[in-house]
């Protein structure tokens, strides 16, 4: 049995944290997921070969890679930092928000491809078709082509929110392990193995992801089933 | 409706090259598969960009490559019924029928979903989803959704390839009516020769990428003659009188003729080959063939090294086909009197 009253207060910040990470990497990844799949999937377009390789880039990365490089992109000396974060007075880097970023980049492949593969299934003579009754682009896109690929799109956060709560490697580089702000759980989980006598908390955390994992999978099985008795 | 089209279109090595002006109401585009037919008319509804060319539509330019002129799709209003009926899966029929209606401006709403809904007798089939349809429910459906967009031109690209020949007629009689009812002229494009004659007034013809000519129905079944199995098709729209002696007798013009099988429907559509007629010059007395029709020779053409005969009874029409010998031996010429004899068993029913 997991020790449910061992938990300290910074355990149970890490638990929250990590949903609330993976969460809001997903719900934020979305909409961009969402259009450079139809991007990819609808247009041609010169240089797509190279927005596919960087789309899908992170999937082959290092995490670790991914980590620095948004470390130097967003530190107080990096392009994006310098330029843009710290004029408005943004502090990203060893903050939720670093955690945040960096998940949404790890998991962002993931989220374009289940997309893609939901996009790819829809007969084009559909599309031709609410053309051709009077519907103009957007309308087609919200009508036809974001409900008929909402399995995708329902595959792709699942897929990416389960990724996220594992997110470790991109994570600790750009936000730290600081427990109580950018603690989650796996970090939480690194700590604990790494301390003398932490193997207990370890493999009770580790109990706590593997639940959350298996909240996520019964979450995804159940809604693809109603969808299918909603035919 | 007029419609003129001068454009080049390439797909890798296909060349579409399409130049023509046709009026009318009914115009059916006809062609063997690949010739280019659905490209063309993906053209027109404004689906593919032509490389170059000018698209009118009763005098209002819908495309000109050299003035810049693109109208999109929705603007065009060219409703377009396709081969695979493309309902949309998430939705109810109610829902895919409104789908154009929707979204057609209120002033050009001509023809009301209820009155629609009654003509094509899909009022039961409101509430279903698109995958428990049948697959001549879902082409009556397709046809009610287009209608429903109120195009100014509805373009029907193969809409009855797939469904059984029993379906066929019935969809055809549902289409031509609803069109002919609520006044949407109509590009029916079709390979098959019988349903472009029954669908059409006038036709282009399309071939390897190029209109190739621009005839009636009965043009396109004499032109087709030398290649069609069954030469000239004629196709005789009978009304049912009575059965007797286990075949069907139907009334055709002034003239009856039996059939077997037939049926009782009131009205049926029956093919009859011009090579299943033989010509007799004198009254045959014993002969095995139920049907003798007494009539004049109106005209004789070429047909691939035989002749085509029209044969006027009447009101109506008969083309048969002979060999240029046997002619000769009849003597046959313009405006002589002779027996045509068919069989029973000689005519397809359509429907």
């Amino acid at each position: 049995m997991i020790p449910m009253s061992g938990f300290g207060p910074s355990d149970y910040s890490a638990m929250a944290l990590s949903v609330k990470v993976a969460l809001t990497a997903t719900l934020l990844s979305l909409p961009f997921g969402f259009a450079v799949a139809y991007l990819m999937t609808f247009n041609k377009f010169r240089g797509k070969i190279v927005l596919d390789g960087i789309v899908n880039l992170p999937l082959t990365l290092p995490p670790v890679v991914i980590g620095y490089l948004l470390l130097l992109l967003l530190g107080r000396n990096g392009w994006i930092g310098r330029t843009l974060l710290q004029p408005l007075g943004i502090e990203v880097i060893f903050t939720w928000k670093a955690a945040v970023i960096a998940t949404a980049v790890v998991g962002f492949p993931l989220m374009v491809r289940s997309i893609r593969i939901g996009m790819e299934t829809i007969d084009r003579g559909l599309i031709q078709a609410s053309r051709t009754l009077g519907a103009g682009r957007l309308d087609t896109v919200t009508t036809v082509i974001l409900p008929l690929s909402l399995r995708g799109i329902i595959a792709g956060s699942v897929l990416m929110f389960a990724r996220g709560l594992g997110e470790f490697g991109a994570t600790i580089i750009v936000a730290g392990n600081i427990p109580g702000v950018t603690q989650t759980i796996p970090l939480a989980i690194y700590e604990y193995a790494s301390s003398p006598g932490g193997d207990v908390m370890a493999m009770a955390l580790c109990g706590i992801s593997i639940t959350l994992s298996g909240i996520v999978l019964i979450f995804h099985e159940w809604i693809g089933r109603r969808m299918d008795r909603a035919g | 409706m007029k419609l003129r089209m001068e454009i080049q279109k390439r797909f890798g090595a296909f060349h579409l090259d399409a130049n023509f002006e046709i009026e009318g109401d009914r115009i059916g585009i006809f062609g063997p598969s690949g010739s280019g037919k659905s490209t063309l008319v993906g053209i027109l509804a404004g689906l593919h960009s032509p490389d170059e060319g000018v698209i009118d539509i009763d005098g209002t330019t819908i495309f000109d490559s050299r003035e810049d002129i693109h109208v999109a799709v929705p603007e065009r209003r060219i409703g377009m019924v396709f081969q695979h009926h493309h309902l949309f899966p998430h939705l109810s029929v109610k829902r895919n029928l409104l789908y154009g209606y929707r979204r057609c401006p209120a002033e050009n709403r001509r023809i009301k979903p209820e009155n629609l809904i009654s003509a094509l007798e899909i009022g039961h089939l409101l509430d279903r989803r698109v995958a428990h349809l049948s697959g001549g429910e879902r082409q009556r459906i397709a046809i009610g959704r287009a209608l429903l967009s109120n195009p100014r031109l509805l373009i029907m690209d193969e809409p009855l390839s797939g469904l059984d020949d029993n379906l066929k007629l019935k969809i055809i009689h549902s289409l031509k009516s609803a069109c002919d009812t609520f006044r949407i002229p109509y590009l029916f494009i079709s390979h098959s020769q019988i349903e472009t004659r029954i669908m059409t007034d006038r036709v282009l013809t399309v071939e390897k990428g190029r209109v190739t000519g621009q005839m009636t129905g009965e043009e396109l079944a004499r032109s087709r003659m030398k290649d069609h199995i069954a030469g000239y098709v004629n196709l005789l729209k009978l009304r049912h009188v009575r059965t007797i002696h286990g075949m069907s007798v139907y009334r055709w013009g002034d003239r009856q003729l039996y059939i077997s099988p037939g049926d009782d429907h009131p009205e049926t559509i029956f093919e009859l080959s011009s090579a299943e007629i033989i010509l007799c010059k004198r009254h045959p007395d014993a002969i095995s063939a139920r049907n003798l029709l007494y009539c004049r020779v109106t005209d004789i053409f070429e047909t691939g090294g035989r002749l085509g005969i029209e044969l006027t009874c009447g009101k109506e029409r008969l083309i048969v086909e002979i060999v240029r010998k046997a002619a000769e031996d009849l003597g046959i010429r313009k405006g002589i009197k002779i027996y045509a004899v068919i069989k029973a068993t000689a005519f397809r029913r359509l429907r």
